[in-house]
């Protein structure tokens, strides 16, 4: 019972990535269909988070074929990665802390964009970015180094959704924010899924992942040890105890 | 010492510090995009100069004047581009100190290709059209083109700060100056960012060489000149911030014309030179900064890098196979001067090796183990030398008790200079290093009393039993290999881990009980004292000593040895003094343009051996070993 079409947006196979010497994925496969939200879970250290750089380039070693849109990526740079509508936000935000927040939005501005049917894509503006996070609305002048971690996390997302992207890499959006920007994350999730926009979400929060996403992938030791629909998943307690559970 | 020549120094003051800004804030853009430090830049300044003075002067009866300061400012941008693209874009991910020594190489190669093609001689520019008067200032008349360029430096600083503040590509900068991995995910491409950064840098310092025509000649001193008084601007500003470089070129330009004003003054009997000190002022006010805001005054702390550098592969302990090789070099060491007895010259050729090797090995010793880059390491070389000439000559003290002394001179001022300088670390310790190696050079130039100002000692000769120059020889070699052996115990007692922990991880050396610092301090004396070693050796090798032995440019040759032989490899440093001694020697022998051939050679090792020619002979040597060691 999925609520996306049959398109593959973004398409791995076998993908491998190393740190310096060390081995951190091993032959990871997976899938986003466009339309819909996947959540990629596991614990501490499982990979998530450097699947989501492997899948951007931006790490110096990575293996496997990686397909954007039904462009191979696997060898391209993280700007070209970009600039071809995957947006990535990382866990750590990463503002710039001496611009401001129009300014950091300025930074991520990309050309609009249309679906290969020719349907337009998502368009996101400030304005429009401030409708849907009235705080930074308030503050477009404030330098991001001045602004609390829930802020400096609705700007991080706003700040890739400046490069209207069809698919949004979301590394641990609920990470270390306060219970009330979870909660508006999940609902910005959902805003904009609706809007049309993909997004490939890393977390360990099983409830968060079970609000927002249609699919998810569980990581172990860097492999995929299983994939379903969120509610096979949220039923199946051996999968969760064995590599969910903390 | 009146008001009226007051007033005019510190319109003087203004007047240089706007050429000065120019070149700095190019520096400071460029560094704080690309993170290179840029030792061309004084280069391009010098080449701003130049081409202005072609485009005036020569082609088809000339430019006018205006035109020409514009294009040739264009021109250098252009070159800019050219350097990055060709040059820098492939070695953004090598060690910092590895983008040094090719940017250092371009000084050698821009140098000798403007000596090839504007020729030695110093070449004056003319006069600013509609600007070649002067005005009355309380009397006194002030030329009306320095209070057009007291103008420009504001003009400049004001265009900088729209460009930055209010378009796209100047919010990419400052985006780009503190993440520039994230801006690539964003979907800049970071390369065309990089490159358009440089090109402006370049043609800000070619318009301040430009600007500068009418007021000095063009000459091929202007580039290590100019880079060391923007370096100090760049440090002393605080490393990025444009703001800052305006204000602290503001104030060196302004304390220099006080001195000068000031002239020579009589405080409490004593006879102060004031104008003497304008030798050195910007490196006291860099000391001085460096000391008290260590990250300039309108810098800040440098957040700690993001990229985890590569990590360092451990030192291994001597095998059979090296102490094979060792004793086979050491036979020919010992038996060839019996061999060459039919010429001398390879006798002096090979001292003069084996000092370079020691020098180089001591420098190899802090910056490879204990990770301090020192770029004013010729300052103790020189220190050691000077102290055994003077002690030789004016107290008459044994020769070779003098060997013992004139290494704990040396070791005296790196007591004294390492005090300072372990507290800073990266850029700005090289930076400090570098400003305490120019103090003294300039002290050692100027007080021609003691030191014979810039003729140097002359007959400081050896002892009777050592004036063969065999003899000599056999002295220098058990000296160096004792020093260098002395080094190595060092590096594998105890106290050689804890400097390797505290290169690789501070805090966590600091949390196993090490203290950093004072270890730091330690290592930085021992160096100290045996490059006094070196120059004590050196001295009475050559008889005669010269303030080139702690210029700057010989403290580069140092570095230049260091990361040819490779930074993490025990042998690094005498290996990479050998190459390069010879290089220099049979290079110079052989053309006109050694500098060009030398900096050519530089950029060939930087971008084929980027550990390093020992590393790359480990490498083949070790190479599959290390692999199965790595991974078990």
């Amino acid at each position: 019972m999925t609520l996306h079409d049959q398109t593959v947006l973004l398409d791995v196979r076998g993908l491998s990535a190393w740190y310096g010497a060390a081995q951190i994925l091993f032959d990871v496969d997976l899938q986003v269909y466009r339309g819909e939200v996947v959540a990629l879970m596991g614990r501490n250290g499982a990979g998530k988070s450097t699947t989501l750089k492997a899948i951007m380039g931006m790490l110096d070693k990575r293996k496997g074929t990686l397909t954007f849109m039904d462009r191979d990526i696997s060898e391209a740079e993280p700007h070209e990665i970009a600039s071809r509508g995957l947006g990535f936000v990382p866990e750590d935000r990463r503002i710039f802390t001496d611009l401001t927040v129009a300014e950091n939005l300025e930074v991520g501005r990309q050309a609009p964009r249309h679906w290969p049917d020719g349907k337009a894509a998502p368009v996101w503006t400030p304005e429009r970015l401030y409708a849907l996070f009235p705080n930074l609305g308030e503050m477009p002048n404030r330098p991001g180094g001045r602004m609390s971690g829930g802020e400096q996390q609705m700007l991080t997302v706003a700040r890739t959704l400046m490069g209207n992207p069809y698919l949004v890499l979301l590394d641990e959006p609920s990470e270390g924010v306060a219970p009330v920007i979870v909660e508006q994350m999940a609902h910005m999730i959902m805003e904009l899924k609706a809007s049309g926009v993909s997004i490939l979400l890393s977390e360990q929060n099983m409830h968060f992942a079970e609000l927002v996403s249609d699919r998810a992938y569980v990581l172990e030791k860097g492999q995929i040890r299983y994939s379903g629909s969120m509610e096979e998943l949220a039923a199946n307690e051996e999968v969760r105890r064995a590599y969910l559970s903390v | 010492m009146s008001f009226s020549s007051f007033i005019v120094q510190v319109l003087n003051g203004l007047a240089g510090a706007s050429s000065l800004f120019l070149v700095a804030a190019g520096l400071s853009l460029i560094f704080g995009v690309t993170r290179i430090v840029n030792f061309a830049h004084g280069s391009l300044y010098m080449l701003g100069i130049y081409v202005a003075y072609s485009l005036t002067e020569s082609v088809g009866g000339g430019l006018g004047f205006w035109p020409a300061v514009l294009l040739s400012a264009i021109a250098v941008g252009v070159l800019g581009a050219v350097v990055e693209v060709l040059l820098l874009r492939r070695i953004y991910h090598a060690p910092e100190l590895f983008q040094l020594l090719a940017t250092f190489a371009l000084v050698l190669v821009i140098k000798d290709a403007a000596l090839w093609i504007w020729g030695p001689e110093e070449l004056l520019g003319p006069r600013a059209p509609g600007l070649a008067g002067s005005v009355s200032i309380l009397g006194r008349q002030f030329p009306s083109y320095d209070l057009f360029l007291i103008v420009v430096g504001p003009v400049v600083l004001g265009s900088l700060w729209l460009l930055l503040t209010r378009t796209r590509w100047g919010t990419l900068v400052r985006a780009a100056t503190q993440d520039r991995e994230m801006v690539g995910a964003l979907g800049v491409n970071q390369a065309w960012l990089f490159t358009a950064v440089f090109a402006l840098g370049a043609l800000l310092a070619g318009l301040g060489g430009a600007l500068q025509l009418p007021r000095e000649p063009a000459n091929l001193e202007l580039d290590l000149h100019t880079i060391g008084a923007a370096f100090v601007v760049v440090v002393v500003g605080g490393m990025g911030s444009i703001p800052g470089a305006y204000v602290a070129a503001l104030l060196i330009a302004e304390l220099k014309a006080l001195c000068i004003w000031l002239g020579v003054v009589e405080v409490f009997g004593f006879t102060i030179s004031f104008s003497k000190l304008t030798l050195v002022v910007e490196f006291l006010v860099m000391a001085v900064v460096l000391v008290v805001r260590p990250w300039g005054l309108m810098g800040r702390p440098q957040a700690p890098s993001r990229h985890a550098g590569t990590v360092e592969a451990p030192l291994r302990p001597v095998d059979n196979l090296f102490k094979a090789g060792a004793a086979l070099l050491l036979l020919v060491l010992t038996v060839l001067p019996a061999l060459t007895t039919q010429t001398p010259y390879v006798t002096v050729l090979m001292i003069d090796l084996l000092i370079a090797a020691l020098f180089a090995t001591s420098l190899h010793f802090i910056m490879g183990p204990a990770g301090m880059h020192s770029f004013g390491h010729a300052a103790y070389f020189g220190l050691g030398a000077y102290a055994a000439a003077l002690l030789v000559r004016s107290l008459q003290l044994p020769m070779e008790l003098t060997l013992v002394v004139a290494p704990l001179v040396a070791a005296a001022g790196a007591l004294v200079v390492g005090w300072f300088s372990v507290r800073l670390s990266g850029v700005y310790l090289a930076m400090l290093t570098l400003a305490f190696a120019q103090i003294a050079w300039a002290i050692v130039y100027q007080w021609d009393t003691v030191t014979g100002g810039s003729n140097g000692l002359t007959g400081v000769w050896p002892s009777a039993w050592l004036a063969d120059k065999a003899a000599y020889y056999y002295l220098t070699l058990v000296l160096v290999i004792l020093s260098m052996l002395w080094l190595k115990r060092c590096l594998y007692a105890p106290f050689g881990y804890a400097m390797r922990a505290g290169r690789d991880s501070p805090l966590r050396a600091d949390a196993v009980g090490i203290d950093v610092k004072r270890m730091q301090w330690v290592a930085f004396v021992i160096a100290g004292l045996f490059a006094g070693v070196a120059g004590a050796l050196f001295a009475f090798s050559k008889g005669s000593i010269s303030p080139e032995s702690l210029h700057v440019g010989k403290s580069v040759d140092g570095l230049v040895m260091v990361l040819l032989g490779g930074l993490q490899t025990l042998t690094g440093g005498a290996v990479g003094a050998v190459t390069f001694t010879w290089l220099h020697d049979t290079v110079a022998r052989n053309t006109e343009y050694w500098k060009a051939m030398l900096g050519a050679i530089i950029l060939i090792l930087v971008l084929l051996f980027p550990q390093g020619i020992a590393g790359f002979v480990r490498q083949i040597i070790y190479g599959k070993r290390d692999e199965i060691g790595g991974r078990a």
